[in-house]
């Protein structure tokens, strides 16, 4: 079957099986970001934004996403850039292989919560496992970026 | 005469014993066959995606019995069956929830994260609702999986269920008509299709508990409450069967003006007598009875007791 959706801005015809994931679907169309974990839909690995709201992609299926919007690690390169820096200077990621799922969720909650405290950020990443670390390095992490963008947004209105 | 016997007996065994051999390679082959069937890689297969253009279609495609229903999809991604037809509702159910004056109508296709969210509902519930949601795996999985999925299915893990059973829920079928969840959790698999979840706002007390081995596992045990008038209603779920309603008997209900703590008590203890629990992985019935009975108490507390309460 045909199905016309956008990726990451793009808008993308492409003929795919019933049973076409919206996981496979979105490598296939060169978003490797998206990994495959647990295959039980636990690990949050599979994240990506479908109409802004984060879903599992491999419990979605592709010919449910017609006409929709969807955005990947791959068409949020700013933020993850931006988020990714914070990851990296507390060392928090590891092996890096649930880290594409991790941000995205990550930039899910600050669209959503503001300001949120440590226990609200742990419930809204709690479908996001990895299995190299205990999760310290990344609320440090997290924290730091939270600080970094409120006094980003102080400056910015002082300046104003 | 007697040679021949032994020829025979002893090729009897040669051949009992080469019967068992292969017999037992026979069954190990199959049995692994089998578990290579439902591993971990093996996923449904569809056969046929239909976005359904009015209920009536979905109802008629609903009839056939190698024909599904999609809902979140979450469990049923993981089965190794295959559908002819899934059918999806995307378009003609609402996965919305529209509050009236006397109920709560939530469309089928509605992701729990919404009701999770929902400021009215969780406002109606002391926060229950966000409760008995905020553990199931998470945001992500909260945001695809759906109300009528997880009602159609009646799982025995069900946190959703366990927590609509405590509150006066019907489920709205499109040809059936509207049925209290009560009924419809102990009704057999049909075929009919789920289009609203009917929450009245029934004046209630409410809360919600659960047990959890870690923190977005399934519950070992789940258990709500509610408080209304007359009617003192425990539901316990994951026992690990489908969720089940205990009503306070008379001996109980005497006590309603008593202490919180004698009232509890007595609440949680007619629940530990009563409620039917077995084992698995997670607990053992024993650990749930015992379970039943403490968070009974403590749910229980949580209503009665302003000062335990936090919420309520």
């Amino acid at each position: 079957m045909l199905i016309k959706m956008w990726l990451n801005g793009k808008a993308v015809r492409a003929h795919i099986k019933s049973d076409t994931l919206l996981l496979d679907f979105v490598r296939e169309q060169g978003c490797k970001s998206v990994k495959y974990g647990c295959d039980t839909a636990n690990c949050g690995l599979c994240t990506v934004m479908l109409e802004g709201e984060p879903v599992l992609s491999c419990s979605t299926l592709a010919a449910r996403v017609e006409g929709k919007h969807v955005v990947t690690l791959e068409g949020l390169q700013d933020e993850a850039r931006e988020f990714g820096e914070f990851l990296a200077d507390q060392g928090a990621d590891q092996c890096g292989y649930c880290n594409p799922g991790f941000i995205m969720n990550i930039l899910a909650m600050m669209k959503e919560l503001d300001d949120p405290t440590d226990d609200e950020i742990k419930e809204y990443l709690a479908g996001n496992l990895c299995r190299c670390s205990g999760f310290v390095g990344q609320m440090r992490s997290i924290r730091n970026y939270i600080k970094s963008k409120k006094e980003g947004r102080h400056a910015a209105e002082e300046s104003a | 005469m007697l040679g021949l016997f032994f020829l025979l007996f002893n090729l009897g065994i040669a051949y009992s014993d080469f019967f068992k051999y292969h017999l037992r390679w026979f069954i190990t082959a199959v049995a692994l066959q089998r578990y290579r069937g439902k591993g971990a890689s093996e996923l449904i297969t569809i056969k046929k995606y239909v976005r359904a253009e009015s209920l009536e279609q979905a109802y008629q495609l609903n009839q056939k019995r190698s024909n599904r229903i999609l809902g979140g999809m979450l469990w049923m991604k993981m089965s190794s069956n295959t559908v002819q037809c899934a059918i999806d509702l995307s378009d003609v159910i609402s996965r919305e929830i529209d509050e009236r004056e006397d109920s709560f109508v939530i469309g089928a296709m509605t992701p729990l994260r919404e009701l999770e969210t929902n400021k009215s509902l969780n406002q109606y519930t002391c926060g229950a609702i966000r409760e008995s949601l905020r553990s199931i795996v998470g945001i992500q999985f909260r945001n695809t999986a759906t109300v009528g999925g997880s009602v159609y299915g009646r799982f025995g893990f069900s946190d959703v269920l366990t927590m609509l059973l405590a509150l006066d829920t019907s489920v709205q079928l499109y040809r059936g008509g509207i049925v209290p969840l009560e009924t419809y959790a102990n009704m057999p698999y049909d075929n009919d299709i789920i289009v609203n979840i009917i929450i009245k706002k029934t004046p209630l007390k409410t809360a919600y508990m659960s047990s959890r081995n870690t923190r977005t596992d399934f519950p070992v045990l789940a258990c709500a409450i509610s408080f209304y008038k007359d009617e003192q209603r425990v539901v316990i779920g994951a026992r690990p069967q489908k969720a089940m309603i205990i009503r306070a008997d008379e001996n109980v209900q005497k006590l309603i003006d008593s202490e919180a703590e004698v009232y509890a008590q007595a609440l949680a203890g007619q629940v530990k007598r009563e409620v039917l629990t077995s084992s698995n992985m997670r607990g053992s019935a024993e650990y749930r009875r015992h379970l039943a009975y403490v968070l009974t108490k403590r749910a229980s507390l949580h209503i009665l007791d302003p000062k335990e309460a936090g919420i309520c």
